[in-house]
């Protein structure tokens, strides 16, 4: 790219010539798949937090077999690629679990976006049990002991005193799993669910311009990242206890 | 169970602090760790007998193969396809950590704008998607290039070895900043009293000392990678799993989906599994017990 076309790149109307901008169709297209991004996003951190908070909580549990299953299945997700988790929750799961539809042909119990929520969410949710763990453990032995002596109970020390504890201890962490669970939602482009990758696909091999909505995908990741890391981060401020933690 | 048996009888002169010390929590992980791993082979083989046995159950006799059988014979081709996808990780490891620890001492500049700009392009590269890059890399790179007048074939393995080093170069970069800035003030200070340059005393006396502390996240970034590798499948390059999906339609049985899918992950599982292992054993050497 020599440094004139560097000037016309950055022109004011390049925007607005933009395809996704000027032309309704593919303004349509692209924000649906902007919109599918976004609920793939929010329902796979909602789900994960809660696989973490559960497994977590599992981990603590008196049972040798029940932590060991937990370690399991942290140990396995962490250490697969997530595609070829996907691949076999789609391809492999998926085939088997079919209902017979109203119309007499099998047809898939999931669906494909489905597949993507669950698979992303296992995925996420087995590092976030990783992280949850270590944010319990930093709480200090001392805190549940005056609790035990304030006469709580177990469970009511873990709702109360130890869970408020590690969330706040743990958000840094928290905060650059749920960023690559954002960056992980691309994955779902490869079982065909329509997000935002897959869209700007369709319209650069229908409209041949591989670059400009490469830079407009690159952009609205970037966005997105950035306002689920200006959410994060506001929460954390939030939360903070004065005089507790830095 | 680790706790000293405590005299039934009552000794005179017995007090608490007699008893022997016992080390806290540090053998018990110890053991969990071992148990987890031997159980998750074993509760992998006993998936995987659960799966296929039915399966097998299926056959009615036909002359078919069995599902064990069918996977031992692609093994050959699907260990190439793995190979394959080892010396991608292996590449772009390469080339990503000379480009990030680059870009790394770049972001702790003296000079205020070339710090801002490699700042601005670690936060660019860290934060969007490794798929949506490699799409960038294979779309956007021409397929041959012209160098002194010969014509360079730029084959797709290659164009994806630079995708995939792109993220590996930000979240490289961003350890080396972490890790440089975590050197205390005094070793710069005193490199500077015994004559040492700038950049003498990067090369010499700060980025030595780094090592220690970016070889954990290091290791971790290498298996992050390596479970990237198969996205280059989605773009076209051969790798394991496009070869295993290659399989799967060249032997068209539904019941071979999950054994094979099950085997794929198998084979990452036991590539990744000892480094993230390891990994933790060095993070936990390395941390300050506080």
């Amino acid at each position: 790219m020599d440094s004139t076309s560097v000037i016309e790149w950055l022109r004011p109307d390049w925007f607005f010539n933009l395809t996704v901008v000027s032309d309704e169709y593919n303004r349509g297209r692209y924000l649906a798949g902007l919109w599918m991004t976004v609920q793939l996003s929010v329902i796979s951190i909602v789900l994960s937090l809660v696989v973490g908070a559960v497994g977590a909580a599992a981990q603590g549990a008196q049972s040798r077999t029940v932590r060991v299953l937990v370690g399991f299945f942290v140990a396995f997700f962490r250490n697969t690629p997530p595609l070829v988790q996907l691949y076999f929750f789609y391809f492999a799961i998926g085939t088997v679990l079919q209902i017979t539809g109203d119309d007499g042909r099998p047809e898939p119990l999931v669906s494909n976006f489905g597949w993507a929520i669950i698979s992303l969410s296992l995925f996420a949710g087995a590092l976030n049990v990783e992280i949850f763990r270590a944010g319990i453990e930093a709480v200090p032995k001392s805190t549940i002991e005056a609790a035990e002596a304030l006469g709580y109970k177990r469970l009511q020390i873990y709702k109360d005193i130890v869970l408020p504890l590690a969330v706040r201890i743990s958000l840094p962490a928290l905060g650059t799993n749920l960023v690559n669970l954002v960056k992980t939602t691309t994955l779902a482009y490869a079982i065909a669910v329509p997000e935002l990758l897959y869209v700007a696909a369709q319209i650069w091999s229908e409209d041949l311009n591989v670059q400009e909505m490469m830079n407009v995908l690159l952009l609205s990741y970037v966005g997105i990242v950035a306002v689920l890391v200006w959410v994060l981060h506001h929460w954390e401020k939030k939360l903070r206890i004065p005089g507790y933690g830095r | 169970m680790l706790y000293p048996t405590r005299p039934t009888v009552p000794v005179k002169g017995h007090l608490p602090v007699l008893l022997p010390m016992r080390s806290t929590g540090e053998p018990l992980p110890l053991t969990d760790r071992v148990f987890n791993l031997w159980t998750a082979a074993l509760l992998f083989v006993a998936c995987a007998v659960a799966l296929v046995t039915p399966a097998l159950a299926q056959q009615d006799g036909e002359s078919q193969r069995s599902i064990i059988e069918i996977l031992l014979e692609w093994t050959p081709t699907i260990g190439s396809g793995f190979a394959f996808n080892v010396l991608i990780s292996i590449c772009s490891m390469a080339v990503g950590t000379v480009l990030g620890v680059g870009l790394g001492i770049l972001q702790v500049s003296p000079l205020r704008f070339v710090r801002q700009v490699s700042w601005a392009i670690t936060q660019f590269f860290r934060n969007s998607p490794w798929l949506v890059l490699l799409f960038y890399c294979i779309l956007l790179i021409p397929f041959q290039i012209e160098i002194f007048g010969t014509e360079v074939p730029f084959p797709g393995w290659i164009k994806a070895v630079l995708g995939l080093s792109l993220p590996v170069m930000a979240y490289m970069s961003e350890y080396v900043r972490g890790a440089i800035m975590s050197i205390p003030e005094g070793q710069w200070e005193s490199a500077e009293s015994l004559g040492f340059n700038r950049a003498q005393t990067m090369r010499e006396i700060i980025l030595p000392q780094t090592v220690k502390r970016i070889l954990p996240s290091w290791m971790n970034l290498y298996a992050v990678l390596t479970m990237a590798t198969p996205l280059v499948s989605i773009v076209g390059v051969n790798d394991v799993m496009a070869l295993t999906r290659a399989a799967l339609s060249a032997e068209g049985r539904v019941d071979l989906l999950i054994p094979m899918y099950l085997y794929i992950l198998c084979w990452f599982f036991i590539y990744c599994y000892p480094i993230s292992a390891f990994t933790r054993r060095l993070e936990r050497k390395f941390s300050v017990q506080l």
